[in-house]
This record gives structure tokens, sequence and C-alpha cells, in this order.
């Protein structure tokens, strides 16, 4: 039986690491080579890394560091941020990556999805959704909606709706995000996860609102999600990965234990 | 050396990065001579069984590969490596190399997990290994170890040669093979510590069936 997979969420800017609150007044907190290395040896399943850099001149330096992290750590990562075409992609995949995720691009452009998942196999494609609550409406019937640009725009699309269809399209994997609970440090928006864990078959990935590793429990329980996203919890050194992988056992949630220490040359 | 076989579906560079992690000298590579020179094989691979064949038979090294099994040189197949050792697979009706009895077969839809949930194809994540034998390649590996899988095909070779189990929706075969041939169904160059440890005890036994014979 598959572990539920715990990913620290690595938000990198011009090849450094950053943690926004709300996605608003990040700040600096180091090399992401290094984090990353830390959260391996800690028994985190795999990494996500987001590139958040604004200048398409500087997604050099982010490559650079792909290359770098693939070199330093032995689980599978994936890597998202301003991926919006195949080459895209494929320039990550061959720094390393074991993953993409696609977010707006997919929103706007839904064939990237078909076209990754042709290109690079289902399980190479993650889409990453921003989600909103909203009224219930007959466009949007489940009151969640799908945003992008970190939630100022609205799409008028259903995210369930719109989580089936990227299943259709081929993606491997849903990373839901809610914007409502991001930030937050109150919990993952349960409902949310486990509406859209229950309409589809591929695994889910709930993100956004992790405060303590009974957030976590709860997600991956409740919520059906199989894999949890967490960030601040753990950049800023207040759980330990495998403290969090203790408390899930503990709580009867199956998680792959740390048996071996870091094998060295 | 280890050589890790170069063709157009591998995840070669997965598998150097953690061999240079461990200090382990290795090249990537689709020479004969190369192949025949080092001391074990490595047969990565990822992507669909007849893609991967067609490569392999273009660049005559699925005839390599055949005369390095029948001289004795040390060989690990790594997920796709793992299959196409075999006979036949679903995955596009096609022969494959044929060097270990057997077939691969795709994941039935219709298959649920424990709590009676359909289950997800690909198997991908991280899973455990039942082990029906010790063999050398496990050695100080924990029986709670688990592994990075992703594949939507499991391999079925001859039952004598299985040497782990693994759970997802059925019990199928993870691991098979025999002194100086194994094959993985399961990414050791991502599956943290544990898996680097199996990458290790490969070398060490590649190396003492190269040199052990002068040492005794």
């Amino acid at each position: 039986m598959l572990s539920k997979r715990v990913i620290p969420c690595l938000d990198v800017r011009n090849g450094q690491l950053t943690k926004g609150v709300k996605f608003k007044g990040n700040l600096d907190i180091g090399d992401p080579v290094k984090m990353a290395r830390r959260y391996y040896e800690q028994g985190a399943d795999e990494i996500v890394f987001y590139d958040i850099t604004a200048s398409a001149e500087k997604r050099g330096i982010f490559l650079d560091v792909v290359e770098r992290v693939a070199m330093n750590i032995f689980i599978p990562f994936s890597v998202g941020g301003g991926i919006s075409t195949v080459a895209d992609m494929r320039a990550v995949l061959r720094a390393g990556a074991e993953k993409i995720s696609v977010n707006s691009a997919a929103v706007t452009n839904p064939h990237l999805i078909s076209e990754g998942a042709e290109a690079f196999g289902s399980q190479a494609i993650v889409v990453g959704m921003d989600v909103k609550q909203t009224a219930v409406s007959a466009q949007i019937p489940s009151g969640y909606e799908i945003v992008i640009q970190g939630g100022r725009k609205r799409m008028g699309m259903d995210a369930i709706a719109w989580a089936v269809c990227c299943e259709q399209l081929g993606a491997g994997e849903i990373c839901v995000n809610s914007i409502d609970a991001d930030g937050t440090k109150e919990g993952y928006e349960l409902n949310l996860t486990r509406t859209i864990a229950d309409s589809v078959r591929i695994p889910v990935i709930a993100s956004g609102g992790a405060g303590s590793p009974a957030h976590m429990l709860d997600a991956l329980t409740k919520g059906r999600a199989s894999a949890a996203l967490i960030a601040s919890i753990v950049h800023y050194g207040e759980y330990s990965i495998s403290e969090i992988k203790d408390f899930l056992s503990a709580g009867g949630c199956k998680v792959r234990p740390l048996t071996d220490a870091a094998v060295a040359p | 050396m280890l050589s890790i076989l170069d063709y157009e579906a591998g995840n070669q560079t997965s598998v150097l990065h953690a061999l240079q992690h461990l200090g382990i000298p290795g090249q990537v590579t689709a020479r004969a001579s190369d192949l025949f020179a080092s001391s074990g094989i490595i047969f990565p691979g990822v992507g669909a069984a007849g893609q991967a064949m067609r490569e392999l038979t273009n660049s005559g090294l699925a005839r390599v590969l055949g005369d390095l099994v029948a001289l004795g040189k040390p060989l690990l197949g790594i997920c796709l490596g793992c299959q196409i050792l075999l006979e036949q697979s679903e995955e596009g009706n096609v022969e494959t190399l044929g060097l270990v009895n057997g077939s691969s077969k795709r994941f039935s839809n219709d298959l649920r997990d424990e709590n009676d949930r359909l289950i997800s194809i690909p198997h991908m994540g991280w899973n455990g290994l039942r082990l029906k034998r010790r063999n050398p390649l496990f050695k100080g590996v924990s029986p709670l170890a688990e592994f990075y899988f992703v594949h939507s095909y499991y391999v079925e070779p001859d039952p004598d040669l299985v040497l782990a189990y693994t759970r997802h929706g059925l019990e199928f075969c993870s691991v098979y093979g025999r002194d100086g041939l194994w094959a993985l169904q399961f990414h050791p160059e991502k599956s943290g510590p544990a898996g680097l440890t199996i990458l290790r005890n490969f070398y060490k036994y590649c190396r003492q069936a190269k040199f052990g014979d002068r040492t005794c």
C-alpha cells in the first residue's frame, strides 16, 4: 500500500529561497539546495520547487538550482512556476526534475496538460490549482472557483469540474491550493480537498494552511489527500519532517519510515 | 567502473548522480567495448516498452546485452529495464529481450486497495517490499524500508526468481533475479538512503565478481 507523502515546498526567487504569506511580503531565507538537502535527510518524500522569479532572463539561474538539487537529493522532486510550454517542461526535466507543475498556463491553455502528458508521461505532469470559495451559482455549482495570479483574477471555472478535466487531459496528480487557507496556518481546506479527491482517481496533494502536524493528519485522513504540502511550519524550524512523520504515524497514517541513515561515500 | 546503459529511454543522469554521490566510478555509455570492460552494468529505463525495444534493437544494444548476460557480467535492471529483460510485454504487445523467462502485464483498472478504493494507475509513490529470499542487494537494508515506484505495468517472471513482492491492488513482483542478474521495479536512485544502499551493494558484488578470484 502506498504511503502518504510529506512534501516541503520551496519558493525560489533569483536562485534564493523565499516564503510568502498570502503571496505578499516575501523575505529571503537562504540557499534552496542546502534546504532541500536538509529535508531529504529528515525524510521528506518529495520536494516541490516553485520559481517565482519575475523576469524570464533569470530563468537560467533557476535551472542551475534544479541541476544542483538533482546532484544532492535522491528522492523525486517537482518544479513549477513560469512553465507555459512543452519546451519549458523539457528544460526542467532535463535538468533533473521528475515532475513539472503547471498552474495558470494550464487554465488558459488546457492542451498544455495533454501535450506534456503525451511527451513525458502522465506521471511527470502535476496540475496545481489555486481555489477560492465563492457563492454557489450555475457556473460554480461547488462554490469553489479557480483563480490565478495569487487569487487576484477569478476565472469563472468550477474547481471540481476543472479537476476532472485535468485528469481526462492526462494529469498525473493534482495539487489543490486553497487561497483562503494559504498562509493562515489554521489548517487545510478539508472539504475542498476531500471533494476533489473523491471526484478524481489520480492522487491529490493538499496545499495551503498547514500550521501543525495535526492539520496534515486531517488532510491525509478526512481530506483523503495522498500527500500534504508544507512550507512555513518546517522552514522556520518549528517542526522537523521526522517529527511530523512520527506524529502522522502515531495517528494511524501510513508514512515512509526513516530506516537508514543518509548514505555517505 | 559501472556502466549505465545509454539509450533513448533512460534516466541515466539520475543514476549517475547517485553513483557519484556514493563515490562509485560510473559512466553513461552505449559502446560495446566500454560495456564489456566494466565490472557491472546498470540498465535503467523510463517510457514505453515498444519504443525502448526499437532503440535497443536498432542500435545493436539488444544483442550486446544478451552477450553480456551470457558471459555472466553483473547486470541490474531498473523500472522499464526490469520489464524488458523478460520475454514479452503487454505494453504494445511487444517481444522484449527474453533474457529472463516471464512477461509484463498492465495493472487492471478495476483493482481496489485495502480501503476498497480503486487504485491509481500508474502505481506512483513510496511502497514497501515483502522480501521472499535473502540476497546480497538488500544487505543492510531495513525490512521496513520503502522505495519509490512509478509504473503502470508489473513483471511476472519465473516464480523461482522472485525475490520480493509489493502490494498495489494485488501483490506483484517488485524484485527478481539470481546472483549477478537482478531487476528492480522501483527506482533505487530516487529511493533515498535505502535505495543508495542497494546501488552500493550492487557495486560491491561487481567488484567481488571481478577481483574476488585473485584475492582468494
